[in-house]
């Protein structure tokens, strides 16, 4: 790992990495390497590898390596390099402490965005080959511990938060409740068969904000959805197993969330805004288990508030007043394309939308994706500092006036807040939700 | 000298042919099996029309985002690549052989112009090898190989300028020039000249996944 | 109980008007439908006092807090789960259990209905509770609750030793195992899940993870020699008193019984299985390529085939005929012994099999209106709300319960004159 610029980031420890690798012989890192090269991959990581031409070019899609004063070590094939070549280049020969160093990059040096996908002339997916390396670590064992500890609690209960069975119901009675302090009448309908809409949210929203089960609560109720919510496991859309490059879980979870929508007989699955759970839903976590798309249609939160807002069944009151930008979700833009939907939502809902640049396919990961965010304090200093570019670029939306940033994912709410902290920029951020909440017409 | 001209132009051409041909399809064909033995899913996601999308605006000047952040770079590669391509198929003397071999012949290059597209391959290797050594990305991720391909690559062009100009020993020069060309088409499906050949796959497969699954573009 | 209609298999329609609840309550939920269809009940919204259900026109005694998830238990009994004063509890055809408990959630009914389990948390331990008698043992988490279907017996996954969250280490030494009856399995696993029972409730098999990436199924507490990449759901031969288990090795799906490979080639995906009633045919969800999905029948696929999804096998009662739900471009429908039907909605429900086998009746959904389609034929109700179609013993008549125009309506019919009333 030479010619890097920077030194590498101060020592973390991390105990699920020290204690993964305290175990690890380097015949069996050897073993699962080759079972991993042999039965798991194929022509796609030899496509990428043999066509790679070492030309750099990948280097400025990533805001790693921009915002590390471009430190090569740092661009996407710099990653590949250090982790997947070395691999390959010494046939798995490899030791615990380079298991241990390549899972660091893997996890946290790389968010899985597939920016890179998109400036390399060959189309090289890098966020493939990164899988592949932390596929190898999870097989391993050597994972950060707070993701681990985020799949332990999926494999568990189900949900990524250890929200117990009971927790969950309780919560959505308890936000039920709440909401009827406003509209007498409203309901979060659970475990209605035959219902149009399954509504689904990620772990964290009733562990931390309920208030977005609320809300989304509201806006289903005045729009008129025939919805539901299951009152058993199979209510969580997230995954971090494949994250960490737990497949097997990552499949366990959605058949439960699929299959919870099927035994609810609903049309289509609402989710919350999430983007690492769109993704997981809509074209990893459903072809792991053969499914080529979603066998029950997943439509991501912004589509749906464009559905309601153009249908009429939303109405706007008054638009909300000050400036806003948007932050375009890797996941549900580059992964989804919905950005000119987000744009027709904001358009319909707020008073000035001010672009950032680059935006749209274009846009800069929030940094927190694929799972960074997720392995815990002892990255975060190094996450945020790894994305100086997304500070400049709200930096600028602001100096145009922009006071809201909007980031209709939740790991990009939680990366941006982190960054806005960080880069003292003094906006705010907020989901589309809370702004639709917000304008939106109510009894 | 005549004896090793006569053996390169004969059955270390013919072989070099077969070697560069065969090998080609074999890549091909090894990628193939292997993705329908392990990754059949890739084919359900093939789409013809995303895919030509894609490539086409990567096979363009210019069209794709990253080409026009670096004007230079795609000036030089797009020269590059288009002279690597043609000189060789279009020049007179090689037209020629083909003539005696095959003949078969179609219209030539003036021999001026196979000259200047020459040098502008060699221009293109000393940028691309200088770009190795200046642009602390592209070193950081650059290894001997690499300059093995430049010197691959540039060889055959090289000792053929040097061999029209009739600079030293010609003779020498045109044997030189042969072999390296063999070199070079042997060397494309064993090395990492072979983006030539699974470039317009990932290209395209990208191009697809970007297409039909994520409405999105890719460029 | 306001009795609306005769209660026999005698063709004839019987009405029940639910307008007035509308008027009566502040707000009515979702109307529940017994299984003989003489009676339609809802959880209703009073003033201050909170929650009752009405049952025909009348309401229980005694309202609620709140009042949750009503249903009909197969035997006929109405049962919900209701809080009073900050506790909850199981309330049957309006009387209360004696035991409360902080939470209760996901009643079960035993295949006759003749016994309730519910699962509890009290005090933040957990544990399950039939017919009112609590487990002795609790447990700090509790999942995946299961009653044996003659309701003799009743298991869940749980949690046998408290956690602090981060703990990854504490965690992969197996925290997890399977509890009967209240007692917790011998051994302990990384994780747990999808405990079933044999039919006569005498033993219990579990999908268990050994370490990270080693699955097997346990049964009574043993594992199976055999691992695996992963496994799925077990499920009890009924006759053979084998376990069946899908199971993953070389990137692919086997049905494996006790452990070794049964059918003789694996999917793409392999889930769902089902024994016939006689246990002489094994039937699947399968997708024998990628991204296409249809039933397999003794490792046997059937050749038509679906794009989207396939789910919910189900043999006849004899075991002879086999339906399930197919989706193809968003639209569902039902296949029947590897024929698929012409008629396409956009939701069926369960297939419902005559005793015989000979017929098959679905409830649909399609723009939100109710229907049914019988052997491929459809009745376009357009009801509100319809329940699954009753067969009647002799499979002559079938008994349609239906919610029309704000009326709850109870038809049986001769089969001949499906669609026409
Ligand atoms: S963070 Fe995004 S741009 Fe950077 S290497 Fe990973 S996928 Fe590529
Ligand atoms: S742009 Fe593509 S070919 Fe060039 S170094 Fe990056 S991954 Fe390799």
């Amino acid at each position: 790992m030479t010619g890097s610029k920077t030194p590498p980031p101060a020592k973390t420890v991390d105990e699920g990495l020290e204690r993964g690798i305290a175990g690890l012989t380097e015949e069996r890192i050897r073993r699962i390497i080759r079972r991993v090269l042999a039965g798991e991959t194929g022509a796609r990581l030899k496509a990428y590898v043999d066509t790679c031409i070492h030309c750099g070019l990948c280097s400025e899609a990533c805001h790693f390596f921009l915002s590390r004063d471009r430190d090569p070590a740092y661009s996407p094939v710099g990653k590949v390099k250090q982790t997947l070549w070395e691999i390959l280049r010494r046939d798995g020969r490899v030791s615990p402490d380079f298991i241990k160093e390549a899972r660091i990059i893997a996890s946290t040096h790389c968010n899985l965005c597939k920016r890179c996908a998109m400036y390399c002339p060959f189309g090289i997916d890098v966020a493939y080959l990164m899988l592949v390396v932390r596929r190898i670590c999870h097989l391993l064992g050597v994972t950060p511990l707070y993701i681990q500890d985020t799949a332990h609690s999926h494999a568990a209960t189900l949900n990524q938060m250890w929200v117990k069975d009971d927790e969950w119901i309780d919560t959505l009675m308890w936000q039920e409740e709440e909401a009827r302090g406003e509209i007498p009448d409203l309901r979060i309908p659970l475990e209605k068969e035959g219902a149009d809409i399954l509504y689904s949210v990620i772990g964290p929203e009733p562990k931390f904000q309920a208030q977005l089960i609320y809300q989304a609560a509201v806006i289903l109720h005045v729009a008129g959805v025939d919805w539901t919510m299951p009152a058993t496991p199979g209510w969580d859309n997230s995954d971090m197993a494949m994250f960490v490059g737990d497949n097997e879980l990552m499949g366990r979870l959605k058949r439960a969330h699929f299959e919870t929508a099927a035994r609810l007989r609903v049309n289509r699955i609402v989710m919350g805004e999430c983007g690492h759970a769109f993704r997981s839903v809509y074209d990893v976590g459903n072809r792991w288990l053969g499914w080529s798309m979603p066998p029950i249609p997943i439509v991501h939160a912004i589509d749906f508030y464009h559905e309601l807002l153009e249908e009429g069944r939303i109405r706007v009151a008054r638009r909300f007043e000050e400036p806003v930008t948007l932050h375009d979700p890797c996941n549900v833009v580059r992964g989804g394309g919905l950005h000119e939907k987000a744009r027709a939502v904001i358009r319909r809902t707020c008073a000035q939308l001010i672009e950032m640049e680059p935006n749209r396919e274009h846009n800069y990961c929030c940094c927190a994706g694929g799972g960074v965010i997720n392995c815990g304090p002892p990255y975060k200093k190094h996450r945020v500092e790894s994305n100086r570019v997304k500070a400049e670029q709200i930096a600028a939306a602001k100096l145009k006036g922009a006071k809201v940033v909007i980031t209709p994912c939740h790991n990009c709410h939680s990366g941006i807040e982190d960054i806005i902290h960080h880069y003292e920029l003094g906006v705010e951020t907020r989901f589309l939700g809370d702004i639709l909440y917000q304008v939106m017409e109510k009894p | 000298m005549n004896e090793l001209y006569r053996l390169a132009t004969g059955p270390l051409l013919w072989a070099a042919f077969a070697v560069f041909v065969g090998g080609s399809l074999y890549r091909l064909l090894e990628l193939f099996l292997l993705a329908r033995r392990r990754e059949r899913f890739l084919f359900t996601y093939f789409s013809l029309r995303y895919g030509l999308r894609s490539i086409a605006h990567w096979v363009v000047p210019f069209a794709a985002t990253n080409w026009r952040r670096h004007p230079a770079l795609t000036a030089v590669t797009f020269a590059f690549h288009l002279c690597l391509l043609l000189t060789p198929i279009f020049l007179l003397a090689h037209i020629v052989l083909w003539e005696e071999a095959w003949n078969v012949s179609w219209p030539a290059l003036p021999d001026d112009w196979a000259i200047g597209m020459s040098f502008v391959v060699i221009g293109g290797c000393l940028f691309f090898f200088a770009r190795r050594r200046v642009v602390p990305e592209v070193a950081y991720v650059t290894s001997a190989s690499d300059y093995g391909i430049l010197l691959l690559t540039a060889a055959p062009f090289v000792t053929g300028v040097i061999a029209y100009l009739q600079w030293f020993d010609v003779r020498l020069f045109t044997v030189l020039h042969v072999l390296s060309g063999e070199a070079m088409l042997v060397a494309v499906p064993f090395t990492r000249i072979r983006h030539m050949l699974f470039a317009p796959l990932t290209r395209a497969y990208m191009g697809s996944e970007f297409g039909a699954v994520r409405h999105a573009r890719d460029w | 109980m306001n009795r609306f209609t005769d209660g026999s298999w005698n063709p004839a329609i019987f009405d029940l008007p639910l307008s007035s609840w509308r008027e009566r309550f502040l707000g009515v939920e979702e109307i529940q439908a017994s299984p003989s269809g003489d009676a339609a009940a809802a959880i209703v919204r009073l003033g201050q006092e909170g929650f009752t259900v009405c049952v025909n026109g009348e309401t229980w005694p005694e309202p609620y807090e709140k009042l949750w998830h009503l249903r009909y238990a197969p035997d006929g009994r109405l049962v919900a789960l209701g809080s009073r004063e900050g506790e909850w509890t199981v309330v049957v055809n309006g009387v209360a259990w004696e035991n409360r408990f902080s939470f209760v959630w996901n009643p079960l009914f035993s295949d006759e209905g003749g016994r309730i389990a519910v699962a509890f948390q009290q005090d933040m331990a957990y544990g399950m509770a039939v017919d009112d008698v609590p487990w002795e043992e609790s447990f700090p988490n509790l999942t995946h609750p299961l009653l044996s279907p003659d309701g003799a017996s009743c298991a869940a996954v749980v949690q046998t030793e408290p956690l602090n969250e981060g703990d990854i280490f504490k965690y992969r030494q197996g925290i997890y195992t399977a509890a009967v009856g209240g007692r917790p399995w011998e051994r302990r696993f990384m994780n747990a899940w999808s405990p079933a029972f044999r039919p006569d409730g005498g033993s219990l098999a579990a999908a268990v993870r050994l370490g990270p990436s080693d699955y097997t199924i346990a049964v009574d507490a043993t594992p199976w020699e055999e691992t695996f990449a992963c496994v799925w759901d077990p499920l009890f031969h009924p006759q053979r008193r084998t376990v069946l288990a899908p199971v993953r090795r070389g990137g692919s799906w086997w049905l494996a019984e006790d452990g070794r490979i049964l059918w003789d080639r694996p999917f793409v995906q392999l889930w769902q299985q089902r024994v016939s009633a006689d246990g002489k045919r094994i039937a699947a969800v399968v997708a024998p390529s990628f991204g296409r999905w249809t039933v397999a029948v003794d490792g046997r696929p059937w050749k038509a085939d679906a794009g989207e999804m396939v789910s919910d096998p189900c043999f006849s009662p004899d075991g002879g005929r086999l339906a399930a739900r197919f989706k193809e471009a968003g639209r569902w429908t039902v296949a029947v012994d590897g024929r698929v039907w012409n008629q396409r909605r956009g939701m069926v429900f369960s297939p419902v099999f005559s005793p015989d086998g000979s017929r098959v009746c679905v409830r649909f959904k399609d723009k939100g209106r109710f229907g049914y389609l019988l052997d491929d034929r459809p009745w376009e109700l357009a009801a509100e709300a319809a329940w699954d179609p009753v067969f009647s013993p002799d499979g002559d008549r079938l008994l349609l319960r239906s919610l029309e125009q704000g009326v709850f309506r109870r038809r049986v019919l001769p089969l001949a004159d499906f669609g026409k009333v």
